[in-house]
């Protein structure tokens, strides 16, 4: 049985770099100008440029590639995947033929242009969280939500519960493995059995879990009214959010570089 | 000043069964005043404190804290951030991710300054003795030093009143005495209100006063030497009663002339030295 | 893991059937991590676990006979509970070793009645309506429904009130000497343990620094306990400080009881003269 020894939550990694002191508010803007950009070019100097625009940002962040790239390990079984899937499935001027499959050129570039895309995907969301911490994370959305309060988007509601969230996580992770090492002494087995029986071995773990937190949510819910919170109003923030020159140049350089790869 | 008139409050049960937790209390807490009040589970005690801003309202009778009443809705949030509450699970009191935003939670509801929350963050964790744990994340945290992040988050609210409801119950020892010694340090040198409820009277021993609890209302009110004179009632009400002074009333049962309320170790010690 | 660290070191212990052994330290010290050894909910790093000289580790389906043997119960138990009545609750340590029909109802029954909870009154009730102390002696009842030998139970009074906190002790003495379990267990309250175990174990960063009478700790170990920052009972640090200022009375006084025997006894004696 594996237990959750470590628990760290997101993958902020702190390094004292320009990346890292960007405004969040910046980095979270940028990460969703380069995902629709990598999905709208279609050349590959578009490409080298984007990606040489992302491993320099890498390196000026000072976090060692190898964190980035453990974030993609997981996924590139899906990249793989869809790579062939282009090969095979896409119509056009035959290349190569195995048994009843043929290899298009249009399907080798199409398949290269989506894995690439994915890859950039990837490298820029982790890119932000690898750089940003939950705290910095949570304040940038947030505020960049709350432009969209006129629609009733609720900006403070959402952050409140990622806060909450990210705080009760851990809480949450140490009393399951307690509650499953209290349920073992009693003899319970999580390791054997069909599905059926795992599914309703899980039961007794769930069960505790759920009345424990609702309990915590009580009890937390009185903390905060003692603590004069009602709602996001009139609320000021502790950690200011500041855009600077460094903050200005770098999505000058950022609009420049993904206008450039997609002429 | 906090001051109850003549307190009643009911747990509506559904179907008009009533349970009375709080009945006729009459009680006045002066500012700079460093009290206990103790009582046995169900005695109506916690249901007190969350009377002292304003999370319950009497069901007759008024609270007034600094001569505002907590019935009078626009009153609250004053009243709030006068009157700063400690609970008794410390992992399910804190908000935010790491120490320092959790103390300014409060500050950030009640639209503080930037400049002045920084102040009053630093602040709070000087005294509260947390500036190493600064940036360090509550779950990381012992018991003890998470309840110090709850008394700091109160103190940058600069509070009058610090209410702890049985606030070391799930602390050990070495948290349980750091707690006590920080609230005495606040009572002494800045002159904050502590009002501290518990089960134990060896806490309740190291307090000014000490107001008792039974059954919703309050039956016993004075000094830890008054009140521990009266170990026999104490005892029936199911409260534990220090070991120093179960053994004063057992040499003073066998004829030794002791006063029935001694309660520290050094009292006994000195005491027995006049008989052997 | 990134954040291993030793968290016990070269301990040696044997516990004898139907011992009753305290073990005590500071949060962080260990204590907890011996207790899931104990069981075999964590595997030694180095050396062996035997119980009745047989390693607990050597088979893997061994672990559940050594859990039916020795019954743990952790800190704040009642976080364990998910069953809609007590007498369902209870039957989910028995039902996984396989018992069933009329044992596991027998069972039931002489669990509740070992933790002096009456069956009728108690069986159909969810066990989330109880009060703490009663939360916490159904806990134990649970672990008890296993049939174990031994009894291992972390700080079982922790922040309880006076009242429920003397009714657990009680169940636990009577466990020990009526129903002859070998207790372990842990707590932080010196007064309880000098009053109850048999047997202390100090324990201080990861190792075993005591282990004793606790008469034999509190008569000639109070300044190491001291040094450590573990409190003495008040009336045992009483007699304590009258013999430091050379009064002639015995120190390794373990009660109220006793401290007043000894003083009555010694100024009787001063009063004759």
């Amino acid at each position: 049985m594996m237990f959750f020894r470590s628990i760290t939550i997101g993958q902020y990694i702190y390094r004292n770099s320009i990346i890292h002191r960007l405004d969040p508010r910046v980095k979270i803007f940028v990460v969703i100008l380069i995902i629709t950009s990598v999905f709208l070019i279609n050349s590959w100097i578009g490409f080298f440029l984007i990606g040489l625009y992302l491993f320099t940002n890498i390196y000026l962040s000072k976090v060692h590639p190898k964190y980035v790239l453990k974030g993609i390990r997981p996924l590139i079984f899906i990249i793989a995947f869809t790579l062939l899937i282009h090969f095979f499935t896409t119509p056009g001027e035959v290349i190569y033929h195995i048994w009843i499959l043929n290899i298009t050129r249009e399907g080798i570039q199409r398949g290269l242009f989506i894995a690439v895309r994915l890859f950039y995907l990837i490298l820029s969301t982790s890119w932000l969280t690898l750089t940003t911490s939950p705290i910095a994370l949570t304040d940038g959305i947030e505020r960049i939500l709350s432009f969209l309060k006129i629609i009733r988007i609720p900006a403070h509601e959402i952050a409140m519960m990622m806060t909450i969230a990210l705080r009760f996580i851990p809480t949450l992770m140490e009393e399951t493995e307690k509650i499953i090492k209290a349920q073992m002494a009693r003899g319970a087995d999580f390791e054997s059995g069909n599905i059926v029986k795992r599914i309703q071995n899980f039961l007794p773990i769930i069960i505790p879990l759920f009345v424990s937190a609702f309990h915590r949510a009580d009890e937390l819910s009185i903390a905060m009214e003692a603590r004069c919170y009602r709602g996001g109003e009139g609320r000021t923030h502790y950690r200011q959010l500041l855009i600077t020159k460094v903050d200005y140049i770098f999505m000058i350089v950022t609009l420049l570089i993904l206008i450039l790869s997609y002429l | 000043m906090i001051k109850f008139n003549n307190v009643t409050h009911f747990y509506n049960t559904g179907q008009n069964h009533k349970i009375t937790s709080l009945s006729g209390i009459n009680m006045e807490i002066q500012e700079g005043d460093f009290v206990a009040i103790i009582g046995a589970n169900g005695s109506g005690k916690s249901t007190l404190a969350k009377h002292i801003n304003g999370f319950l309202l009497p069901g007759s009778g008024d609270v007034y804290v600094d001569g505002f009443n907590t019935k009078d809705i626009e009153s609250i949030w004053n009243i709030r951030k006068k009157v700063g509450m400690v609970f008794q699970n410390p992992d399910n009191q804190l908000i935010a991710t790491t120490v320092e935003d959790d103390i300014a939670f409060g500050l950030e509801n009640i639209g503080i300054e930037e400049e002045e929350m920084k102040r009053r963050v630093d602040w709070a964790l000087n005294i509260a003795e947390l500036n190493v744990l600064r940036t360090s994340e509550p779950h990381l945290l012992s018991g003890g030093q998470k309840q110090r992040v709850v008394i700091a988050g109160a103190l940058a609210m600069h509070t009058t009143y610090l209410v702890l409801d049985e606030p070391t119950s799930m602390l050990d020892p070495k948290g349980r005495k750091n707690i006590l010694e920080i609230i005495k340090t606040l009572n002494e040198e800045k002159g904050i209100t502590i009002i501290y409820i518990t089960q134990f009277m060896s806490e309740a021993a190291q307090f000014k006063k000490i107001f008792v609890m039974d059954k919703g209302k309050i039956v016993l009110t004075g000094s830890p030497k008054s009140v521990f004179s009266q170990a026999d009632l104490l005892m029936n009400l199911g409260l534990e009663v220090p070991q120093i002074t179960q053994l004063a009333r057992k040499l003073a049962e066998n004829g030794l002339e002791i006063p029935s309320n001694i309660i520290t170790e050094e009292e006994m010690v000195e005491y027995l030295c006049l008989y052997i | 893991m990134p954040f291993e660290t030793e968290a016990l070191k070269n301990i040696n212990l044997e516990i004898d059937k139907g011992e009753f052994v305290g073990i005590i330290g500071h949060t962080g010290c260990g204590k907890t991590t011996l207790l899931q050894l104990l069981n075999g909910l964590l595997k030694p790093t180095k050396g062996q676990i035997l119980i009745d000289n047989i390693d607990i580790h050597q088979d893997k389906r061994k672990l559940r006979e050594v859990r039916k043997k020795i019954g743990l119960s952790f800190q704040y138990p009642e976080a364990q509970f998910f069953e809609e009545t007590i007498s369902k609750e209870i039957a989910f340590g028995p039902n996984n070793m396989g018992v069933t029909g009329k044992e596991l109802d027998e069972r039931i029954q002489k669990s509740l009645k070992m933790v002096d909870m009456d069956y009728h009154c108690y069986k159909d009730r969810s066990p989330f309506t109880l009060s703490g102390g009663e939360m916490r002696r159904l806990a134990i009842a649970s672990i008890l429904a296993i049939e174990p030998e031994v009894v291992v139970l972390d700080e079982p009074t922790a922040s309880l009130d006076p009242q429920s906190c003397s009714k657990i002790l009680s169940v636990i003495v009577n466990l020990h000497q009526k129903y002859s379990k070998t207790i372990i267990m842990v707590s932080h309250n010196m007064e309880i343990m000098a009053e109850l175990a048999k047997r202390i174990i100090v324990m201080e960063k990861g190792k075993v620094i005591m282990d004793d009478t606790p008469r034999n700790i509190f008569q000639y170990s109070i300044e190491k306990l001291e040094n450590i920052g573990l409190s003495l009972p008040p009336v045992t640090y009483t007699m304590y400080k009258l013999k430091k200022i050379g009064k002639p009375i015995s120190s390794g006084i373990l009660t109220v009881e006793e401290a007043k025997d000894e003083i009555l006894k010694l100024a009787r004696s001063i009063k004759r003269k």
